[in-house]
């Protein structure tokens, strides 16, 4: 009875692991505990199981029309404020919840179980835009900034452009000196949360004669005159908004500058190596999203007098794609966790980048077929999980680039 | 003229780890219990009783003085301590029992709860708590615990409006037919039913703050309680398959089944 009478669970049941309780990470008096890679802490565990629920009970009612009407829901927005996670990493004096980037991970993988379009925006949010004012700003600048996004204005990273795609450092966006402002003139384009944000970070090139070296990254806000053009409308993620920018003579304050002129290269690599990680997650999510949907189903439905997933072959598809999530969650958790021991994790970003990716797209592409008829249509959700899954190859470095990434990784290591 | 300031109330929210709501009951196999290496989370009557305690501070502020959780349970339930403190409560209370113990039964619960009362310095004006949780069903905690403190009682609760000046709890049941008003003095002890709220979800702050409020540990013994059962269960079965039903293709069929099986009280217009 309770079942039925408790909340809106509508819910798909969850296969939800039960994670061991919260030695995570525990240093002995003797030394280093070794623990299993999905060992999280007390907080970890009670962040995934927030959100988990937020997902499912806020996000999960709106998610179709969000996607028939490629439009982020403001109350959502709004929600993921509320519940602290737009400032995961945030220090609580700036208003954030000073948590671990593990613990970001872990939220941007629960929401994409729901809803990859919302899970991207607040990877956006927390990985790439807090992120890079939390590493280089200056102390007045967080104190100005991170509040702000901490509590209630969306975030964008401003980087690729018509030309400068993969090659993003040959981007032509130009920003000249005039006084104690620089002139910001050019375009950006593909650009998440575009729609709804209100903070930018724009990177544009304060020297060409330089070459990269004089790619900057100025803090802006809306309200200084980035025109919002062009909303893509896309195959998928389609809740998440992607737009052209347009900069006319946008004068931005001197004291806007993030990590000083002719940093924006060097900041830009770093920051989205680590955002990489995040990838990874919304694209394991996205997995585990379309897989939990999916498979209690080929219990119940029967063809030939048996449950369809209790055929050898059926039942042998589900086993190879759990195969899959759980290598897609080693990596990811991994490249994670290296991440906060302040070990090197640019390899291990980009193979779980790329591998989340390939894995979000095959379990989601087998889910459909899994599910038959019912899986090719709209209303079951099923089919919306991989057309997100194809963004998972593109973002944040194409699948070939962090090919190339882990390549030179292994010419230095052999050649 | 007022009167003199209201002593600041003291809430007590006892939760319980029970086996999660959604999660698919299965009998051991060597049917003594259920399977309980399953995801377990707070009691969702208890996390009604959490919210419950914190819109009660949220309304009264500064008359409500604390809000302690307790729960009595293996080392494993100080996760749902720590659920109930990121949700909203000051502190609490694990009295915690072996892993290999047998969870404690309602009056055990209840006496325990009774010991903690008394051993609080400032005393308990309010325990709120779950009129049940969703393992067990017993139903019994609340009702035995104002028993033994011979305290007013205020069960299956779907509004609570306390008065802190006149130290009294409206509550408002839902009963069949309509709903019934107490007005009870306090010290009180409501039991939650499912319309009293919907529990808030732990936002990622106050999880992190959580973890700097305090859980005090102690022992049945302690206390001075036995938690020893006094029921023994003697087999475990899951309930009988439900063989399916058949499809009818209209209303005299459906007539002539039921008639067949012996229903017979249907006239026909
Ligand atoms: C929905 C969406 C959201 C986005 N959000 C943002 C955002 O918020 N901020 C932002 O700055 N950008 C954003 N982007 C841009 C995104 O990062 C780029 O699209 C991506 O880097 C690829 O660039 P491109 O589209 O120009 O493709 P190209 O660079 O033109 O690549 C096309 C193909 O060529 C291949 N290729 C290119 N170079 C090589 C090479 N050297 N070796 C082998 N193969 C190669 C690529 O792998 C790819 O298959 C977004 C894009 C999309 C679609």
């Amino acid at each position: 009875m309770f079942r039925n009478a408790a909340r809106s669970l509508t819910a798909v049941r969850a296969l939800q692991r039960t994670h061991q309780p919260s030695l995570a990470r525990a240093f002995s008096a003797s030394g280093l505990t070794l623990n299993s890679l999905d060992t999280f802490t007390e907080e970890e565990q009670m962040l995934r199981e927030s959100v988990r629920r937020f997902a499912t009970d806020v996000v999960g009612p709106k998610v179709r029309d969000m996607d028939e009407q490629e439009q982020m829901d403001p109350q959502i927005i709004k929600g993921l404020f509320d519940q602290g996670l737009m400032g995961i990493e945030t220090s609580a004096d700036h208003g954030g919840a000073e948590s671990s980037f593990t613990s970001a991970i872990i939220a941007i993988e629960e929401l994409a179980k729901v809803d990859p379009s919302v899970s991207v925006m607040c990877d956006v949010h927390n990985t790439l835009v807090n992120t890079i004012l939390r590493k280089y700003a200056t102390k007045d600048q967080q104190d100005k900034w991170l509040p702000l996004l901490s509590e209630s204005k969306l975030g964008s990273f401003c980087l690729s452009e018509t030309g400068s795609g993969s090659d993003a450092f040959a981007l032509q966006t130009r920003a000249k000196k005039d006084g104690d402002h620089w002139v910001i003139n050019g375009s950006k384009m593909w650009i998440t949360n575009s729609a709804e944000a209100e903070i930018f970070l724009i990177f544009a090139n304060t020297d060409p004669s330089k070459g990269y070296k004089g790619i900057t990254c100025f803090i802006a806000t809306k309200d200084m005159g980035i025109q919002i053009a062009k909303k893509e409308q896309k195959l998928g993620i389609r809740a998440s908004s992607t737009c052209t920018l347009n900069f006319d003579d946008l004068r931005i304050p001197e004291e806007n500058i993030i990590g000083g002129i002719g940093r924006g290269y060097k900041l830009a690599i770093e920051i989205l190596n680590e955002g990489r990680i995040g990838i990874a997650a919304q694209m394991l999510g996205l997995a585990i999203g379309a897989f939990e949907k999916v498979v209690p189903y080929t219990y119940t439905r029967h063809q030939f007098g048996q449950p369809i997933a209790s055929f050898q072959g059926l039942s042998f598809q589900l086993a190879r794609a759990a195969i899959s999530i759980e290598s897609a969650k080693l990596m990811t958790y991994n490249a994670a966790r290296r991440k906060e021991e302040g070990k090197e994790f640019a390899k291990e970003a980009a193979m779980a980048k790329y591998w989340a990716s390939v894995v979000a797209q095959e379990v989601s592409g087998g889910a459909i077929e899994w599910a038959g008829g019912v899986g090719f249509t709209r209303e079951t959700g099923v089919e919306k999980f991989w057309r997100d899954s194809k963004i998972g190859a593109i973002y944040e470095g194409t699948s070939n680039i962090q090919l190339q990434t882990i390549a030179k990784f292994i010419q230095k290591e052999y050649s | 003229m007022r009167p003199s300031a209201a002593r600041l109330l003291n809430i007590l929210v006892p939760v319980k780890r029970a086996v999660d709501y959604a999660v698919k009951i299965r009998v051991n196999p060597q049917q003594t219990g259920i399977d309980l290496n399953v995801k377990h989370s707070m009691n969702p009557f208890d996390e009604i009783a959490v919210e419950e305690a914190v819109r009660i501070r949220e309304r009264l502020k500064e008359a409500v003085k604390s809000i302690k959780v307790v729960t009595i349970g293996p080392p494993k339930s100080a996760e749902t301590l720590r659920t109930a403190l990121a949700m909203g409560a000051d502190s609490a209370i694990h009295v915690e029992i072996p892993e290999s113990d047998p969870s404690p039964e309602p009056l055990g619960v209840a006496k325990t709860l009774k010991a903690l009362i008394e051993r609080q310095k400032e005393g308990v004006d309010i325990v709120i708590l779950g009129k049940q949780a969703i393992d067990d069903d017993a139903g019994q905690t609340g009702q035995m615990l104002a028993g033994l403190m011979g305290w007013s009682q205020a069960t299956f609760a779907s509004k609570v409006v306390v008065d802190a000046e006149n130290k009294v709890a409206n509550v408002t049941r839902e009963i069949d037919g309509g709903l019934q008003e107490l007005k009870c003095r306090l010290p009180v002890v409501v039991t939650t039913d499912l319309r009293l709220n919907e529990p808030r979800y732990a936002s990622l702050p106050n999880i992190m703050k959580a973890k700097k409020k305090p859980i005090e540990k102690l022992l049945a013994a302690d206390l001075g309680v036995d938690l020893t059962p006094r029921l023994e269960t003697i087999k475990v079965e899951e309930p009988p398959k439900r063989v399916g039903g058949g499809k009818v293709e209209n209303v005299d069929e459906l007539l002539a089944k039921l008639k067949d099986a012996g229903i017979t009280a249907i006239k026909r217009a």
